[in-house]
């Protein structure tokens, strides 16, 4: 486990996903090799590069490129911002597609306020040096993160159901309720994630700081606040922003309780549901594949600019320890 | 944490006889906490897979009850297996599953090994190219990977789903083993030089020494491909390419009244898995808290 971390302290692995990957080969035991044109170079990364450009770079950049065109007389034309503009002044796209980044947004932060917590509060009991049968724990705690969202979905949805009777009100059924309702499904399958990266940290801080708190006369719970808290901070801020990118491209869950229109009328509509319904159409809609690209594009917009308010707002503004 | 808290400050003025029983309450508080929260986990998924296994009318009057000889009933396993045809999906899911795995630690760990070994001109841009991946959602291309896909006649094919998959889950596969890799000590490769071995052999000495960060990108790819909607959902929606997630979800939306089918095809769906997690939790929690993916 100690393995990589040599490559920095976990605090900053945010920031290597961007920049160490690169930086790492230059570390000094990589000893340049004096050939000229190596070909077996080739062969190792040609075959990954090749996939991973074909079908995951290509049809990125294709659909960013499909959101600057539109079809007319049959024939796709450069159009320049004019997809943009129709979608966020059109009196039927414009509202549809507010109120899935404002659903959206409230989705993901039924997460952050109520997935963080309990992950937590359970990671730190797991933690505890002296607890029993950690590892049962551990592993009946995840099992809800390794379900089929669908699954999850269903499960859900028959347990709140009136017809089942343990729950009257039809929270699935409400404007008011069906999205919170979802997030908490959605948060109760996923908060295995944020319990393990949390507890994977706090197992990792030495006795030394821990006892050495405890020698100065702080209690357990300011031992908590004081010494392991600070430490776990990055790792909140690395939950939250790859919960965030998860939550602005969710769909399967909203899809499989609530169909394509995310009812009642629209009340539980993220982005997801919004660029299926944009990209294939329903019912009364007609599908568009221009238009879906458009939304893709503002999705990948939205998440581009969460990912920096993550850099810039929170990474660096808060200390990071080496342990 | 607060069992502590209440504990410590009283135990120290009252009298020496209280403190073993009340250390013994503090320690049970945690215990409390985390049954009371995997019954919260596992109460809905229990509710399932023992209700599944009742009659209708049995569900309905005592839900809480495990099936008895008199209200035992699989018949809505008997609709599932009549009207769908589950073998077949678990089949699909099964192939698009193990395939991109295995193309997944095949292809990422080749990449990862000359990340990690050669120095070359574009050494940071390949690597900086493949992480980049990592962060973007493949959804966003939806558009462009059907388009992909028609014009290579591989929709309604498992194999475009592998391509797919196997895309999605090279980036953070290539970045993780490379760290791997770089961790092989350099003597063990200088040595298999020195006696004349390939690049290639030395790449096949190499890779049974990052066995650990193999199975940790294993786990992480498996889950998402098999519990997957969306792109079964737009590439392959053929009855006979059909996945378990995709094959759960037209079932479920067909039998939705019929509540015995319902819960035993969650139940069916559900247990695999399950099953597998509980096997190999232990490296797939470890795998998780090796500090690879943070």
């Amino acid at each position: 486990m100690s393995r990589l971390r040599t490559s920095g302290p976990p605090d900053e692995a945010g920031a290597e996903v961007v920049t160490s990957a690169g930086a790492a080969t230059t570390r000094p035991e990589a000893k340049p090799r004096r050939r000229g044109f190596r070909t077996h170079v080739v062969v190792f990364i040609a075959p990954a590069a090749a996939i991973y450009t074909l079908f995951m770079v290509y049809p990125l950049l294709d659909s960013l490129r499909l959101s600057l065109f539109a079809p007319v007389d049959g024939n796709l034309t450069f159009v320049g911002l004019d997809n943009f503009v129709h979608l966020l002044t059109d009196d039927i796209l414009a509202p549809q597609f507010w109120n899935a980044v404002w659903n959206n947004l409230m989705f993901f932060a039924v997460h952050f306020f109520v997935q963080n917590p309990i992950g937590l509060l359970l990671a730190a009991l797991l933690a505890a040096p002296t607890l029993r049968g950690r590892s049962t724990y551990r592993a009946l705690l995840f099992i809800p993160t390794t379900l089929s969202v669908v699954i999850v979905g269903f499960i859900w949805q028959l347990i709140i159901s009136p017809v089942w009777g343990f729950v009257d009100t039809p929270l699935l059924g409400q404007s008011s309720t069906a999205l919170v309702t979802l997030a908490l499904m959605s948060v109760w399958q996923y908060v295995g994630i944020p319990m393990i990266l949390f507890y994977a940290v706090l197992i990792s801080i030495p006795h030394e700081l821990t006892e050495a708190a405890t020698v100065d006369g702080a209690n357990g719970w300011t031992t908590f606040w004081r010494v392991k808290f600070p430490l776990i901070l990055p790792t909140v801020g690395i939950v939250s922003v790859v919960t965030y990118v998860a939550n602005m491209n969710a769909f399967d869950l909203i899809y499989t309780v609530k169909g394509a229109l995310a009812g009642p009328d629209f009340a539980s509509d993220i982005m997801g549901t919004f660029f299926f319904r944009t990209f294939f159409g329903f019912q009364l809609q007609q599908g568009s594949s221009t238009m879906g690209a458009t939304v893709a594009t503002m999705m990948f917009l939205l998440i581009l600019a969460g990912v920096l308010l993550y850099f810039y707002g929170w990474q660096r503004r808060i200390e990071s320890y080496q342990l | 944490m607060s069992a502590v808290n209440t504990a410590t400050p009283p135990a120290a003025a009252a009298p020496k006889t209280y403190r073993p029983l009340r250390a013994r309450a503090g320690a049970a508080v945690p215990h409390v906490i985390l049954i009371a929260y995997a019954v919260v986990a596992l109460g809905p998924i229990a509710m399932i897979v023992m209700n599944s296994f009742k009659s209708r009318q049995a569900i309905f009057d005592t839900p809480f009850a495990l099936p008895t000889p008199d209200t035992f009933d699989v018949s809505g396993f008997q609709t599932v297996f009549t009207r769908a045809q589950f073998e077949l999906y678990f089949l699909n899911s099964f192939i698009v599953t193990v395939s991109t795995v295995f193309l997944v630690l095949l292809l990422g760990s080749m990449a990862a090994f000359a990340l990690a070994e050669y120095r070359f001109t574009g050494l940071t841009f390949v690597a900086l190219y493949m992480a980049v991946g990592i962060m973007i959602p493949i959804r966003l291309g939806t558009v462009g990977i059907l388009d992909l896909m028609v014009r290579l006649g591989l929709v309604n094919s498992l194999a475009g789903l592998v391509l797919v998959y196997t895309a999605m889950g090279l980036p953070l596969a290539v970045f993780v083993l490379t760290a791997f890799f770089q961790q092989v000590p350099g003597e063990l490769k200088d040595a298999a030089r020195i006696d004349g071995s390939s690049e290639y052999r030395v790449y096949r000495m190499a890779v049974p020494l990052v066995k650990p960060g193999l199975a940790a990108i294993g786990v992480y790819t498996m889950l998402p491909i098999w519990n997957d909607l969306w792109f079964p959902l737009i590439l392959t929606p053929a009855e006979n390419v059909r996945t378990v997630t995709l094959g759960t979800q037209l079932f479920l939306g067909q039998f939705v009244t019929d509540w015995n089918a319902v819960l035993a095809v969650l139940t069916l769906a559900a247990l695999p898995l399950i099953a597998l997690f509980i096997i190999f939790s232990r490296q797939f929690i470890r795998g998780l808290t090796s500090g690879a993916f943070k």
